[in-house]
């Protein structure tokens, strides 16, 4: 660990990078002849051995149906899922693992809250309350239940650098506000909420809050009872886990009042064509045969983070994020987009006379991975005046030498359009 | 620095970079009399054809908009070369063009295309193929008297 501990000066609590590097195969590859520097983490993550590594024995050696089988393979299966499922728990500090529901992901796990709790509590000339920074997946569903229930959608705006500004959101809490939906950590612009704040003026009105936590997980300790939200979704592919696997935690009580979701096998208790009785939680919201492998490729995800320490982790990417936001910023023509005090995970910036696709060629002909766009954030591209931005983010497997190569990347792409 | 600079040199050249700082027609002819609003979802760019068509052919163009260097110049340069020319030219056009920068067009043809030809090395970047032609699609909706807004997903 001395050599990690050297470069990154963060005393004997820092990561040793050089090792967990060799956790992820794929970063050993070269792209147009250049090292493969991963920065678009905050896209999807790369996922170490132990991850695909815990899919593969799942599948080599106890796949079977869950919940429905007295044979072996099946008692196994059902082990490890339940298993991921207190993983889950454990790393978001859920009180109890009834209160963790597996959807695909971030997204499944808002609309299923639109659908279920939104319907059932919004109606006609009810209020919902998101912030102007929002991912597409925490508006659209609210878009859509609003549209359905003659609602409106009220937004919450941000200031300048990106932080939400805490005196007009408690203003937009009335009496019709029948829900609050707010991200934890901007995908667009790093940006970390004030969640437990959020939650106390929410409550005080009486107002449930769903918390997007898809860019928070990876990158904060995650404490779903000391930040007293109702609700709390994640995905597990930008944690270093599989695709097609997230969560949504949901207050048990508030839980067991929602009707259902999907309607289907395992989530109900006995069913009849007169009447059908639903599942204990959190089977009453997973209709059908469940992504097992994805839960248990989760669960050796979280795992694995729970090994390097979330703390030290949070720090590292504390770390290389002041580096990436002094050294990015400090090239002529560079303007960050998103300069809140406290960020994490992601920086996102323009550069003068270059489009951020054009960027992101270029960059790419380096080995150089980063997403340029609108980031599913238009309305947050709209807010700072840009079409789109070019977005590094970051993981526990980045280095400083790696923000060094984005730094001559985009010099030299400023050279080709001199 | 850059690896693959033969490449990039083939998606950036010289003409390109140049349409793309400073775009010809880049402005709403006072006699328009048709437009249609194009729009790359995936990466924000947008993009305004403006018409003067007579008799079925181009008298003037323009277009408005904002987007990455491939599809400022791609639209900048086809507003020259489909200038008084009619709809089924500008059609015929398109089609080359389409088969250059997929990377489908022989030599021969990529001649017909003139100065367009330059876009033959986009067809490497599959990636911006669409940039290159949003302009197109957005002439080609204008041209139909479309009234939906033009995507290219």
């Amino acid at each position: 660990m001395s050599t990690a501990v050297h470069r990154t000066g963060l005393g004997s609590a820092a990561l040793d990078v050089d090792r967990i590097r060799r956790d992820f195969p794929i970063l050993d590859q070269m792209i147009h002849g250049k090292k493969l520097v991963y920065l678009d983490n905050a896209a999807t993550s790369q996922k170490p051995r132990a991850v695909i590594d815990a899919i593969v024995r799942y599948y080599q050696h106890d796949n079977a149906n869950i919940h429905r089988g007295v044979h072996t393979l099946s008692m196994r299966a059902t082990e490890a899922h339940d298993e991921a499922r207190e993983t889950v728990r454990r790393f978001i500090q859920a009180s109890d693992a009834s209160e963790i529901v597996f959807v695909r992901g971030a997204t499944e796990a808002i609309n299923l809250v639109a659908e279920t709790y939104g319907r059932a509590n919004v109606g006609p000339g009810d209020e919902v309350l998101i912030t102007a920074m929002e991912h597409h997946s925490n508006i659209v569903p609210w878009q859509m239940l609003c549209d359905e229930k003659g609602a409106h959608l009220r937004v919450a705006p941000i200031n300048d650098a990106g932080e939400l500004d805490l005196d007009a959101f408690e203003r937009l809490l009335s009496p019709r506000t029948r829900i609050v939906a707010v991200p934890h950590v901007s995908n667009a612009l790093g940006t970390v909420n004030p969640v437990r704040k959020i939650v106390q003026l929410a409550h005080a009105h009486d107002v449930p809050v769903l918390v997007d936590g898809a860019q928070a997980v990876p990158h904060l300790p995650v404490d779903v009872q000391a930040l007293g939200c109702d609700f709390y979704a994640f995905s597990g592919h930008k944690v270093y886990g599989p695709t097609g696997i997230g969560v949504l935690y949901g207050k048990e009580e508030v839980l067991a009042e929602m009707p259902p979701y999907q309607g289907g096998g395992d989530m109900i208790r006995s069913v009849t064509f007169e009447k059908t009785t639903y599942n204990v939680l959190p089977y009453k919201f997973e209709a059908g045969t469940p992504d097992i492998a994805g839960a248990i490729g989760l669960g050796a995800a979280l795992d694995y983070v729970s090994k390097l320490g979330i703390d030290r982790v949070a720090a590292h990417g504390q770390d290389l994020l002041a580096y990436a936001t002094e050294k990015v910023g400090a090239i002529d023509g560079v303007r960050l987009i998103g300069t809140a005090s406290h960020r994490a995970g992601v920086l996102s910036f323009v550069v003068d006379n270059i489009h951020p696709h054009d960027l992101g060629t270029i960059l790419d002909r380096d080995g150089i991975a980063i997403r340029t766009g609108h980031h599913c954030a238009q309305p947050v591209m709209e807010r700072f005046g840009v079409p789109a931005t070019a977005r590094a983010s970051f993981a526990v497997y980045n280095t400083k030498e790696e923000i060094d190569a984005l730094v001559e990347g985009i010099r030299a792409a400023r050279e080709v359009f001199a | 620095m850059i690896a693959d600079r033969s490449d990039l040199g083939d998606l950036y050249q010289e003409v390109i970079l140049e349409h793309s700082k400073a775009p010809r027609n880049f402005r709403k002819p006072a006699t328009a009399n048709q437009e249609a609003e194009g729009y790359n979802p995936l990466c924000g760019d947008r993009c305004t054809v403006y018409l003067d068509v007579e008799n079925g052919a181009i008298k003037d163009i323009g277009f408005q908009g904002s987007g990455c260097a491939i599809s400022r110049a791609s639209a900048s340069m086809m507003t020259q070369m489909v200038k008084g020319k009619t709809k089924a030219e500008a059609a015929k056009l398109f089609d080359q063009f389409h088969t250059l920068v997929t990377g489908k067009a022989e030599a021969a043809k990529a001649d017909d295309l003139g100065k367009m030809a330059v876009f033959a090395g986009v067809s490497k970047f599959p990636a911006r193929v669409k940039c290159a032609t949003l302009a197109w699609h957005t002439l080609q909706s204008a041209l139909e008297e479309k009234h939906e807004p033009v995507s290219t997903e």
